[in-house]
């Protein structure tokens, strides 16, 4: 499950510009390779459309890990390399309070408990925006919403001009009718139960109007004069709304995640303070919150410290590095790390807010490796032990079975397993017995259960190649799978072997014979009814009547001709307490009911068998 | 043709029959036979046809003579008959005894071209405004020329030919001609000839004089008819199983589509919101409702003991049994486990600090991965601790919108080593090795995520057609969370790798559409056609 998230371009002559050199696209492709990105696609070669008279400029675009949310944008993918290649330390991010020493507040309301119970806040102040870093601010808001805040469910993020509005703040959760505000971009005041209806043809907005729709409570930000900030997490107020000139930025953030809150209140923080006057400092808020004990001042901005093991890392590196070196390989990781003074094996890593992603030493160790280049690793493969090789027992005895069915002439096909409940009962006669597993969620009709027969399969394959010359022999041997109540999963798999001879007449014969060849070669006697089912007492006279034993007895089943359909008996021969198995029925063989050909466009008679083959185990 | 095997007399009555024998005659009588002497007015397609019978069964031996002969166009066939232009005007004048220049016998364009010429010979003169005759016998050497040419084939002066083709009166063509002769199995007569070697010639001994048609060394041979095949993707399979084989590796039971939340996602450190485990991602179960705790798969455990048991007296080379540390397996301990390390964090790691919902580990779901197989047999490994090398490859299911590269199902190949003192350095060597023995070679490892691996690598190879590096596969070391949790040992470390069993295949066949490898779709043909699969061919 290798994720990866795809990334909105980056202007590539600022991005360029901003990490340093002009690189070749070789030259890049192996800095991303090295660091773990990917160049996706350079439209530098491209051509790009025209806005305003001028051709939009070329871009980059890069994927990164799905962890990595401080590199969601331009100014955390430039930082991550500028660190990654020494040109730059990682920063100190710092809170500052305001020029008049009185931190803005933000009191919550018990009542948000009810929907969207956690708040957090930041001050960006003295920011200047330029319209790149107003798109950049507003696309990590975008992003962050899409990916880390599972499209605004988690987390939800309000940018505000703080010279619009005034503290203290407050947040509520309120029945719709009482919160009224003109929405961003409208002019007119609406209340919420009129933006429920408002924003329902909306293409962007309608998704989140679900999040809080039936609650009797929505959850709203008011300022000091009861004007309001934002509805999150569907819209802010036309009010506060930041533009270009917007100076000082209020940032809200509101969640149901205490985790991500704050993950979201660091990455936008982190990426952004530095454009303000002070590069890399941010203006705390009061969060006011008694009754869930989350009363605290945020952004918390200091770094984590996380103990690391440099026997450890060497260990799993396949290095001997001194603890000096390993910090030297952290710092371009953005990690600041030196060696613990009190123990000696002890790195003291100190995590920057950007780097969510470490959760264990694991990923500090990892990143040394990404440091010493994963290519420059000692490549030597130490072999502790020798193992022997060992083969499914299924899987030996599926292979005696293709091998045999190949054998005798027919070709292996491998069709789909998801299918449609009508392919599976209803086109082949079939009542459903409502065994099959049912899937919740396709995309399409066509895959809605998980097949209990490999019949429909093999027809359509069939169906799908009618300029092939008949006779079209093919056979399957896979899983089905079922209900079963009994086990953890409620189900389980079965394994099965199918065939089906088609042609201008019916086959009804090769598919007996290819079921006695497979049976000879599995050492089954063909017995008649009788023999059948007659004990054979004792182990000896067991052994002499040749152990597994079977024969068919024609049946009448609506996928078949009457009276040119069998079922397959079998009885297993005495085991080691003597006891010989009770016959059970392991499958069918007959020519198809002409309305099963019909279903499944066919044109011409079939034969078909399907068997079990577990009970052969 | 097919099913005409044995004696059958060579036909000899196809219209050339008599060809045949003619030849043969004429060779008799002639020790060297010309062919364009002997049969004239046989096309040169059907002599060489009856030429090629004999000498194939060494009756005969001929060479090919290239020749150029001069043949008479029509104008020229007509001076041969009627005598030429110039005659032709000076018997017109000596008839009349004088000829007017305007009587119509004069005004042909034939006639006035023979006027020239009869000038030039001084057989007619102007006189005012007719011809008279100036002699009373001519020879026209032009027709007699002529007739040497219908005569002989050739002109009789080489100077000449350039004059006559100018005059259009001859063509020169080009002429292949035969010379035949007795070849070393000389015969009067064709034999009668047998296709093929058959038990009653054996029994009767007729083979030692028998004549065997010779074969067509030019054709194809005959298909058995109805020959069976295996599927492509099948057969790169078993070259992936035995190669793992080769590597000592176990095959472990993946006999289920259906897996848990837990199994599938929450046992693999995947935290319950990733988008993974999307409804757009991921197919999930509405009936069967919901899963049962997690709990031991007497099944699987069957097939694993089973496959162990084969293995019980090599183990003891390397891993001490004495006393094995067994211990009986907590499923729901291990359950504890999963949750604290996800939402309190546990075993070193600080985990994701969300709340853990119950309901999300119960929900039933295609799986997406055999890693949930892998998963299942690594906390099986808790029991007692030891190295293993796992293997699996078999169908997963995604939620995919089905293009030319995406199914909704395709196959995993998976492999899991666990050992003490393992490095990311060894995982490069060991997939070095492993690829190597597929034909790839070059590989580079670029640093990845994958919420269950720790580090992550993406496996790239350098392909030779492309001339670029193009992604194998994934691998790693899975996390000690997901490890630490389910028992393991903290010097036990895991690998994983994978990759899918299309990818490879698509690349190595040229196949640019997966539906033309996986499903219904495929055509018979190309299964009937595919070649044998050989990973470590170019």
């Amino acid at each position: 499950m290798p994720t990866m998230c795809s990334h909105d371009g980056v202007n590539k002559a600022a991005f360029f510009k901003a990490i340093g050199k002009e690189y070749t696209k070789e030259e890049f492709e192996d800095l991303c390779f090295d660091f773990g990105i990917e160049l996706d696609e350079d439209t530098s070669e491209d051509k790009r459309p025209v806005v305003d008279g001028v051709e939009v400029p070329a871009e980059l675009k890069i994927e990164i890990g799905a962890n990595r949310y401080d590199m969601l944008c331009f100014e955390g993918i430039a930082m991550n390399l500028n660190v990654f290649l020494g040109r730059q330390t990682m920063p100190t991010y710092s809170l500052k309070m305001p020029a008049d020493g009185k931190i803005q507040t933000v009191t919550v309301k018990k009542e948000t408990e009810q929907i969207r119970p956690y708040f957090s806040a930041a001050i960006l102040r003295n920011i200047k925006f330029t319209k790149e870093r107003y798109e950049s601010f507003i696309a990590l808001q975008d992003k962050l919403h899409q990916n880390l805040a599972r499209q605004r469910t988690l987390v939800a993020i309000g940018t505000h001009d703080l010279d619009t509005i005034k503290g203290p703040f407050t947040y509520e959760a309120l029945p719709p009718s009482q919160i009224s505000f003109a929405p961003l971009n409208q002019t007119k005041t609406m209340n919420a139960e009129e933006m429920m209806t408002f924003y329902e043809k909306d293409k962007h907005l309608s998704r989140y109007l679900p999040i809080i729709r039936d609650s009797p409570v929505y959850p709203v930000i008011y300022d000091s004069n009861r004007t309001v900030l934002s509805m999150p997490p569907i819209i802010n107020s036309n009010h506060s709304k930041i533009t270009l000139d917007t100076t000082n930025v209020f940032i809200d953030i509101t969640a149901t995640d205490k985790t991500k809150l704050e993950l979201v209140n660091h990455i936008i923080v982190a990426m952004f303070s530095e454009y303000c006057s002070e590069p890399f400092t941010i203006e705390p808020v009061e969060i006011i919150s008694e009754h869930n004990s989350q009363s605290r001042r945020v952004p918390d901005v200091t770094p984590r410290t996380m103990p690391a093991s440099a026997k450890y890392i060497n260990s799993i590196c396949g290095l001997s590095a001194p603890r000096e070196e390993l910090c030297n390989l952290l710092k371009r990781m953005c990690f600041t790390a030196t060696p613990s003074p009190t123990s000696p094996d002890t790195l003291d890593v100190s995590i920057p807010i950007t780097r969510a992603d470490v959760l264990h030493q694991a990923d500090i160790m990892e990143d040394v490796a990404i440091a010493y280049g994963f290519n420059n690793l000692p490549r030597q493969l130490i072999a502790t032990t020798s193992f022997v090789a060992a083969q499914l027992p299924i899987a030996k005895l599926s292979d005696i079975i293709r091998d045999e069915a190949r054998a005798s002439g027919f070709v292996e096909v491998m069709p789909l397993i998801l299918c449609s409940r009508d392919e599976n009962y209803a086109w082949l006669n079939r009542p459903d017995d409502h065994r099959a597993i049912t899937l919740q969620n396709p995309k399409t009709a066509e895959y809605q259960i998980v097949r209990t027969s490999l019949l429909p399969g093999l027809l359509k394959t069939l169906r799908e190649n009618k300029r092939h010359p008949v006779p079209m022999k093919v056979f399957e041997v896979s899983d089905i799978a079922v209900k079963d109540e009994s086990l953890e999963r409620k189900s389980r798999n079965l394994r099965r072997f199918a065939a089906v001879w088609y042609g201008k007449s019916s086959g009804f014969e090769m598919v007996h014979g290819l079921l006695d060849r497979v049976m000879g070669m599995l050492r089954g006697a063909f017995v008649t009814r009788e023999e059948g089912l007659e004990d054979i007492k004792g182990v000896e006279e067991a052994g002499k009547k040749g152990g597994m034993r079977y024969w068919i007895e024609a049946v009448e089943e609506p996928t078949f001709l009457p009276g040119h359909a069998a079922a397959i008996f079998l009885r297993l021969g005495a085991g080691g307490d003597g006891k010989e198995g009770s016959p059970v029925r392991i499958g069918t063989f007959g020519i198809l009911h002409p309305t099963v050909l019909k279903h499944f466009q066919l044109p011409f008679p079939a034969s078909t068998l399907e068997l079990d083959v577990e009970v052969f185990l | 043709m097919p099913g005409t095997r044995g004696p059958v007399p060579v036909p000899v009555q196809n219209g050339d029959g008599d060809l045949t024998l003619q030849i043969l005659q004429a060779v008799n009588e002639h020790d060297i036979v010309k062919s364009a002497d002997t049969f004239p007015n046989t096309s040169q397609t059907v002599i060489k046809a009856a030429l090629d019978r004999l000498a194939s069964r060494s009756m005969i031996e001929y060479d090919t003579k290239d020749s150029e002969e001069v043949r008479l166009t029509d104008e020229g066939q007509q001076i041969v008959a009627e005598g030429s232009h110039e005659y032709k005007v000076w018997d017109a004048v000596r008839q009349a005894g004088r000829l007017s220049l305007k009587d119509p016998v004069l005004a042909t364009a034939a006639a006035k071209a023979g006027q020239g010429k009869a000038f030039k010979n001084k057989w007619v003169k102007k006189d005012g405004d007719a011809l008279v005759p100036l002699t009373d016998a001519v020879t026209d050497t032009t027709r007699d020329d002529l007739q040497y040419v219908a005569d002989h084939r050739a002109v009789r002066r080489a100077d000449d030919l350039k004059e006559l083709r100018k005059r259009t009166l001859v063509t020169t063509l080009k002429v292949i001609a035969y010379e035949a002769r007795k070849g070393p199995k000389w015969a009067l007569e064709i034999p009668v000839e047998v296709t093929d070697l058959t038990a009653d010639m054996l029994a009767d001994g007729s083979w030692e004089k028998a004549t065997f048609k010779p074969y067509n060394f030019k054709a194809l041979g005959e298909q058995s008819p109805g020959t069976g095949a295996l599927h492509p993707l099948n057969k790169v399979r078993e070259e992936f199983r035995k190669i793992f084989f080769n590597l000592g590796f176990t095959e472990m039971p993946t006999g289920r589509f259906v897996d848990t939340g837990f199994w599938n996602f929450d046992a693999l450190f995947v935290p319950q919101q990733h988008p993974a485990r999307d409804l757009q991602d991921t197919f999930y179960v509405s009936d069967p409702a919901e899963a049962g705790p997690p709990g031991p798969d007497p099944e699987a455990d069957a097939a694993l003991a089973a496959m162990e048991e084969e293995d019980r007296d090599e183990e003891s080379s390397n891993q001490p049994l004495t006393a094995p540390p067994t211990r009986t397996l907590d499923y729901a301990q291990y359950y504890q486990n999963v949750r604290s390390v996800h939402q309190d964090g546990a075993f070193g790691s600080i985990g994701y600090r969300y709340p853990y919902t119950d309901a999300e580990t119960r929900r039933l779901v295609l799986r997406t991965h055999t890693t949930a197989v892998s998963t299942y047999c690594l906390h099986r490994l808790a029991a007692h601790p030891r190295p293993c090398k796992y293997f699996s490859i078999d169908r997963v299911f995604r939620n995919e919108t089905v293009d030319a590269t995406h199914l909704a199902e395709f196959h995993q190949v998976e492999g899991v080593i666990a050992d003490y003192a393992l490095t990311l350095g060894g995982l490069q060597g060991f997939l070095r090795r492993f690829f190597k023995k597929m034909g790839l070679v070059g590989l580079k490892f670029k640093p990845a995520y994958n919420p269950y691996t720790e580090p992550s690598m993406e496996v790239f190879a350098w392909h030779q057609g492309l001339g670029k590096l193009v992604e194998i596969g994934n691998s790693g070391m899975f996390r000690p969370e997901m490890l630490l949790a389910m028992g393991l040992p903290e010097d036990l470390r895991v690998y994983g790798f994978g990759l899918s069993l299309e990818r490879p295949t698509m690349i190595k066949y040229g196949i640019d559409n997966i539906r033309e490898l996986l499903g219904h779709k495929v055509d018979l043909g190309f299964i009937e056609r595919n070649a044998a699969v050989r990973l470590d061919k170019a």
